[in-house]
C-alpha cells in the first residue's frame, strides 16, 4: 500500500524550476531513499512531503502530493500534517532544555498535561528510538550535553513522541560517526515495521544497506525508481550508472 | 573521475584474457598429446596447470581487494562478480585439461582408437568454446556469449557420437575395451568443458544485462 503518491508534481523557487514533472509511489511501512547529487531537489521533494517550503518566498507547487489519498496541500491541515509526518535533520537540532523536556515538548503542545501520561510517551519515545538504556538517569540533564550521535537518536526520538506515520530523514547520520550512524541504520530497520520512513541520503552504501527503494535525481527531475537492489545492480538509465558507479561529471 | 578503479579494472580484463590464454593452451595441448602422445608437452602441461591456479588465486586476491576497497554497485559490481566466477570454471578446465593428458597416457594403441573417433574434433570444439567465452568477456559481446550457448549442442552432439564410435570399437576387438573407456571419459571431460565455457558465457551475460540468461 502506498503512503504518499506524488502526481506530476512541480516546484518553483521563482522563476527557478526545481522539480520537473515527479511522479513518484512511496509505499507503506519501507524505507525509500533519495539520491543524487547536491542541488538535484531530493531535499526540496522531501521537505515539500510535510510542507516545510511553506515558508520559503516564491515557493510554487503545481500537482498533487497525497498522504493516504488526502492532498497535503489543499485537504490537510498543516498542523495536522506535521503531526503525521515528522523530519529529523542533517544536524541535530535538541532544545535548549533537558533531555525530559525536548521529548515531552511535542505532546505538550498537542495538550497532554498529565505527567504520567508524559513520563509514558518519554520512556516509549526513547526506548523506540534505542537510547533509553543511554539516557535514563540523564531525563534532567540539558540535551545539549550530549554527544552527537545521542543528540541525533534524540531527535528522532522527539519526533517519534508525538506517533507520526512518517518520518522524513534529511541526511541524519552525515555528521555523525560510523558507530551512531551504525545504530541510527539499525533504528531505522526496527522502525520500519510501523513507520513509513523516506530518506535522504549522499551515502550510497547507506541507500543499500537500509532503503527499499531508491529514486535517482538530477537536475531536478527524477531519473530512475526502482527497488534498490536494481538500481544499484542493473540501472537502467545511464544516468543513474554514472552517478552510482561515481563516473558522474 | 576514478580513473584509479578504472586503471584497476582494465588490470583485471588483462589478468583474465592472460589466464584465458593459459587455459586456451592448456586444451590445445591435451588435444595434441591424446593425438601424438608428445611426452615434452606433456611436462609442459603440468607446469601449466601450475599456471593456471596460481592465476586463479591472483585473480581471486584482486577481486576482493577491489570489493574491499571500492564498494564497486551497477556495472562495475556485475564485472567483479562475473570475474570472480568466471575463474572457478576456467581453473576446472585447466583441472580437466590435465586430466585428459594423464588419462591419454593409458592409450597405447592410439591408431586403432583416437583416430577413429571424432574426440580431436571434440577437443578442437572445446577450446574454441572457451576462447569465444573470453572474447565475449573481453568485448562484452552478448551475441558472442551467446554463440557459446549454441555451440554446446555441436559438442553434446560430438558426445554421443563418440560414445557410439566408442561401442564400436569395443565390439570389434575386446582387447581394446579398457583403452576405449578411456576414451569415453575423456569425451566427458571435454564435453563438461564445454559445460564450463558455457558457465562463463552466462557469467559474461550476467555482467553485461544483469541476468544470467542467454
Amino acid at each position: 500500500m502506498d503512503k504518499f503518491i506524488i502526481d506530476n508534481m512541480n516546484l518553483y523557487y521563482g522563476s527557478f524550476h526545481a522539480l520537473k514533472n515527479v511522479n513518484l509511489n512511496m509505499p507503506k511501512n519501507k524505507i525509500t531513499a533519495f539520491i543524487g547529487p547536491s542541488g538535484c531537489g531530493k531535499s526540496t521533494l522531501l521537505k515539500s512531503l510535510n510542507r516545510m517550503n511553506d515558508l520559503v518566498e516564491g515557493c510554487k507547487i503545481t500537482g498533487d502530493i497525497k498522504l493516504d489519498g488526502t492532498d497535503i496541500y489543499s485537504d490537510m491541515d498543516v498542523n495536522v500534517l506535521r503531526k503525521k509526518v515528522g523530519m529529523v535533520f542533517q544536524k541535530a537540532n535538541p532544545f535548549p532544555m533537558s533531555v525530559y523536556d525536548n521529548i515531552a515538548f511535542g505532546p505538550r503542545t498537542h495538550g497532554i498535561k498529565k505527567k504520567s501520561e508524559l513520563d509514558r510517551i518519554v520512556e516509549e519515545s526513547l526506548r523506540d528510538a534505542a537510547i533509553w538504556d543511554e539516557l535514563k538517569d540523564r531525563l534532567k540533564k540539558s540535551a545539549l550535553g550530549l554527544s552527537g550521535g545521542q543528540q541525533q537518536r534524540l531527535c528522532i526520538a522527539r519526533a517519534l513522541a508525538v506517533k507520526p506515520e512518517v518520518l522524513l530523514m534529511d541526511e541524519a547520520t552525515s555528521a555523525l560517526d560510523p558507530i551512531s550512524t551504525g545504530k541510527i541504520e539499525e533504528l531505522c530497520l526496527k522502525l520500519k515495521d510501523d513507520y513509513t520512513i523516506i530518506m535522504v541520503t549522499h551515502n550510497m552504501q547507506q541507500a543499500l544497506r537500509i532503503s527499499d527503494n531508491t529514486a535517482f535525481f538530477l537536475l531536478g527531475e527524477m531519473v530512475e525508481y526502482n527497488s534498490t537492489d536494481a538500481v544499484f545492480s542493473s540501472p537502467k538509465d545511464k544516468r543513474t550508472e554514472e552517478y552510482i558507479t561515481g563516473r558522474f561529471g | 573521475m576514478r580513473e584509479y578503479f578504472d586503471t584497476e579494472l582494465l588490470n583485471l580484463n588483462n589478468q583474465l584474457i592472460g589466464m584465458g590464454t593459459l587455459v586456451e593452451k592448456a586444451i590445445r595441448n591435451a588435444v595434441k598429446i591424446i593425438v601424438s602422445n608428445d611426452q615434452e608437452l606433456l611436462e609442459k602441461s603440468r607446469e601449466q596447470e601450475e599456471l593456471i591456479n596460481s592465476a586463479e588465486k591472483k585473480i581471486q586476491n584482486h577481486c576482493l581487494r577491489l570489493l574491499l576497497h571500492q564498494a564497486p554497485v551497477a556495472n562495475d559490481l556485475r564485472s567483479i562478480s562475473a570475474a570472480l566466477k568466471m575463474i572457478t570454471d576456467l581453473e576446472r578446465i585447466g583441472d580437466q585439461a590435465i586430466d585428459i593428458v594423464e588419462m591419454s597416457q593409458y592409450i597405447k594403441n592410439r591408431n586403432n582408437v583416437i583416430s577413429v573417433t571424432h574426440i580431436d574434433e571434440m577437443a578442437n570444439q572445446a577450446s574454441k568454446m572457451v576462447t569465444l567465452s573470453i572474447d565475449a568477456f573481453v568485448k562484452k559481446d552478448f551475441e558472442l556469449a551467446k554463440s557459446v550457448s549454441k555451440s554446446d549442442d555441436i559438442i553434446d552432439g560430438l558426445f554421443d557420437r563418440v560414445k557410439v564410435e566408442t561401442v564400436e570399437i569395443i565390439e570389434r576387438d575386446k582387447a581394446l575395451s579398457e583403452e576405449a573407456i578411456d576414451l569415453m571419459l575423456i569425451a566427458k571431460y571435454l564435453e563438461r568443458i564445454g559445460d564450463h565455457a558455457v558457465n562463463i558465457a552466462e557469467w559474461v551475460a550476467f555482467s553485461i544485462t544483469g541476468s544470467r540468461e542467454l
